[in-house]
């Protein structure tokens, strides 16, 4: 194995890692900002300048809480919990693809950790999995509303997943291919998957929202009922692990979304952008990579726009909506789009 | 390296496939069917089948295991109301064991080991040529084994339906 | 039964058209009047750097007056602490000495007084109980503490400054 490649994979696990996590903690802040700018406040903004440094001032509290595990609680599982749904939140970024090459010193860098042919299902398969944590904390807690919404996010999980792979399905018979970087190449300059596949990238974005319990979905955490959800009883940096997760994840679902119907790091005119005299090869990319968290920042903020802005959905209506309309609704997509693409091949 | 590696991963499910059964908690157990299952996953990814991989992941990680869980939660099983088992379940279940291991034994033996599989191509895993074997050749498998779920689903939905004769 | 206002008006609850059923187009005008917000001047006072100007009739923290000569006017009565419906207030009379006549108006004069800012409910009763207009509730908020002993202000606090003399 070539000693240069582990460099240069090493380095890029290390800055997406450090960049996933920056970007959940300002998250938080921009979330309080964005809640105060929407409700005629002003937000956090004592720590530092306009508060920049609260994201800090929240991470040494949470680490310097009392640590608390209950006394029936299954004390190993308890630690698991958080710990797994970190894992799975942070994973995600390995199969979506950055940037175009980089080229440095004459070595072709992809930004991308793995090009696998099956990316778009190793996505799906990770946001599966990051139901887990939240199970298994809300099991190991011992405690009854801890356990209602561990159940509350597996059953509201599995059934917005169905109407995920089945909105994927439709975008994967535009694209005949699964692989994450190809689909982007595809979709060079405007021509986005989001122009050929609208209705399946509303229910994709209806679905991602209950796949990170944001609101209006995040019944799993719903104070009214629950307390505080599946963390009532995590205290200090393991509720930090939590409430982390859940900002990467946004994170995560926000970059497959620009990805899979936005364009990854494609923005129009970028060919006219590439062909000036004083932008090199790699400026370009870099180009490319910016617009792409542009975008990232675009749903970031949607997300929470939608937040402070949509009350909560109730149980029956979450489920309806699911199974009744989405499921549907992801079919009839999927029908279309196949007779659509017969039609012009004929 | 690539036998090693599967005889570490070969170990480690053996080692948890016996967690699941030695485990005293329900709940447990299903978490050690869960690492097995990955165990399992990266089986396939050592064979190359990237597919079958994320399949298995999705499908068994992902889905059923969790409806598994979520059952397992809220059945709530736990030492106090577990049922006793009587003498007559026990010497039964011994007896299903035994068949069964004599069963496996049997075919071990007529399948002996004398050449190991070769795969002809060693791409076959990949998503596109699985596609293309799948709606190929065994394309009519294939629909009958969705024909078989789809019966499966429509008699789920029927047992769960109320029978409205009954109220009125 | 007939509504004797036949100001009531009973709702008709109709079942939701498509349109409402979608969800989206109320959710679109949700976030179009979000955002309308977002774009908004900001009503936060940031309290202490700026402080809201006070209503004619704030009652905030007490202050013991002076007269125009500069000397104190409470004469220790005791009305305001017999009004005080919280008992907040306590005070020990002394006698003027004749040297002291330009600094307490009246012969009697308090030695000590003392109001428990955490007993005291700000009602007004002792501004209305004084007879010789010596107390009013015209300060500021009360400022938080850490201590119980330090919410017992004595005359240090109370009393106002005497005037500068141009």
């Amino acid at each position: 194995m070539d000693i240069n490649f582990v460099i240069e994979k090493f380095a890029l696990v290390t800055a997406l890692f450090a960049i996933s996590l920056v970007i959940a903690m300002y998250s938080t802040y921009a979330e309080r900002k964005v809640a105060a700018f929407l409700q005629d406040r002003l937000g956090p903004d004592r720590a530092g300048p306009f508060g920049i440094l609260q994201p800090l001032a929240d991470g040494v509290k949470m680490f310097m809480k009392e640590e608390i595990i209950p006394g029936n609680a299954s004390k190993w599982l308890f630690m698991v919990g958080p710990g797994l749904a970190m894992l799975c939140a942070c994973i995600g970024t390995a199969v979506i693809p950055w940037g175009q090459d980089l080229n440095i010193g004459g070595r072709v860098v992809p930004l991308q950790v793995t090009d696998i042919n099956v990316g778009v299902l190793y996505i799906f398969g990770v946001v599966s999995l990051g139901v887990y944590g939240v199970m298994i904390g809300g099991w190991a807690s011992n405690n009854k509303y801890s356990l209602l919404s561990a159940i509350r996010a597996a059953s509201q999980n599995i059934s917005y997943e169905i109407a995920m792979g089945l909105s994927i399905i439709a975008l994967l018979l535009v694209t005949n291919s699964l692989s994450l970087k190809e689909i982007v190449e595809q979709q060079h300059g405007f021509g986005w998957n989001v122009w050929v596949q609208p209705l399946g990238f509303l229910i994709f974005m209806v679905c991602s929202f209950a796949e990170t319990n944001r609101a209006p979905f995040d019944l799993p955490e719903c104070e009214t009922e629950l307390i505080g959800g599946y963390h009532t009883e995590y205290s200090s940096m393991k509720l930090g692990f939590y409430l982390f997760a859940e900002y990467i994840n946004m994170f995560v679902s926000s970059a497959v979304m620009a990805t899979l119907y936005f364009g990854g790091y494609n923005y129009p005119f970028m060919d006219t952008v590439a062909g000036l005299s004083w932008v090199t090869p790699n400026l370009a990319a870099i180009f490319g990579t910016l617009a792409f968290f542009l975008k990232i920042f675009a749903f970031i903020f949607f997300f929470m726009w939608v937040r402070w802005t949509i009350p909560r959905f109730r149980y029956d209506q979450l489920m309806n909506l699911g199974w009744k309309v989405l499921i549907p609704l992801a079919i009839a997509n999927i029908v279309i789009t196949g007779i659509v693409i017969a039609v012009i091949k004929f | 390296m690539g036998t090693s590696v599967f005889y570490v991963v070969a170990t480690l499910s053996i080692i948890f496939s016996l967690m699941v059964i030695f485990a005293k908690n329900p709940i447990h157990s299903v978490l050690y069917l869960i690492v097995t299952f990955f165990t399992f996953t990266v089986h396939y990814v050592l064979l190359n089948a990237q597919f079958l991989a994320v399949v298995n992941f999705i499908v068994y990680m992902g889905a059923i295991m969790v409806l598994f869980l979520f059952v397992l939660m809220l059945l709530n099983l736990n030492k106090e109301n577990e049922p006793n088992k009587s003498a007559f379940v026990k010497i039964l279940g011994v007896i299903a064991g035994g068949c069964l291991a004599v069963t496996l034994v049997g075919s071990f033996k007529a399948v002996a080991i004398n050449s190991p599989m070769v795969l002809k191509n060693p791409n076959l895993g990949l998503v596109k040529n699985l596609g293309k074997e799948l709606f190929g050749p065994f394309m009519l498998p294939f629909e009958l084994c969705s024909i078989l779920l789809l019966a499966a689903m429509v008699g789920a939905v029927l047992l769960t339906k109320k029978e409205e004769k009954a109220n009125g | 039964m007939e509504s004797l206002s036949n100001k009531k008006k009973v709702l008709e609850q109709k079942p939701l058209n498509l349109a409402e059923r979608m969800y989206l187009p109320a959710i679109l005008k949700g976030l179009g009047t979000t955002m309308g917000h977002f774009f908004k001047k900001s009503s936060t006072i940031k309290y202490p750097e700026v402080e809201r100007e006070f209503s004619i009739n704030w009652r905030g923290m007490h202050s013991l007056k002076r007269d125009e000569e500069g000397r104190e006017r409470c004469t220790a009565c005791g009305l305001c602490a017999l009004s005080c419906p919280a008992e907040a207030i306590t005070m020990i009379a002394a006698e003027r000495k004749p040297e002291e006549k330009d600094l307490y108006r009246e012969e009697k004069y308090a030695a000590t007084y003392e109001i428990n800012m955490l007993r005291c409910i700000f009602c007004g009763l002792c501004e209305e109980a004084c007879p010789k207009e010596a107390i009013y509730l015209d300060g500021p908020i009360v400022p938080s503490d850490y201590l119980r002993k330090d919410f017992i202000y004595g005359k240090d606090k109370l009393v106002e400054a005497p005037l500068e003399v141009k």
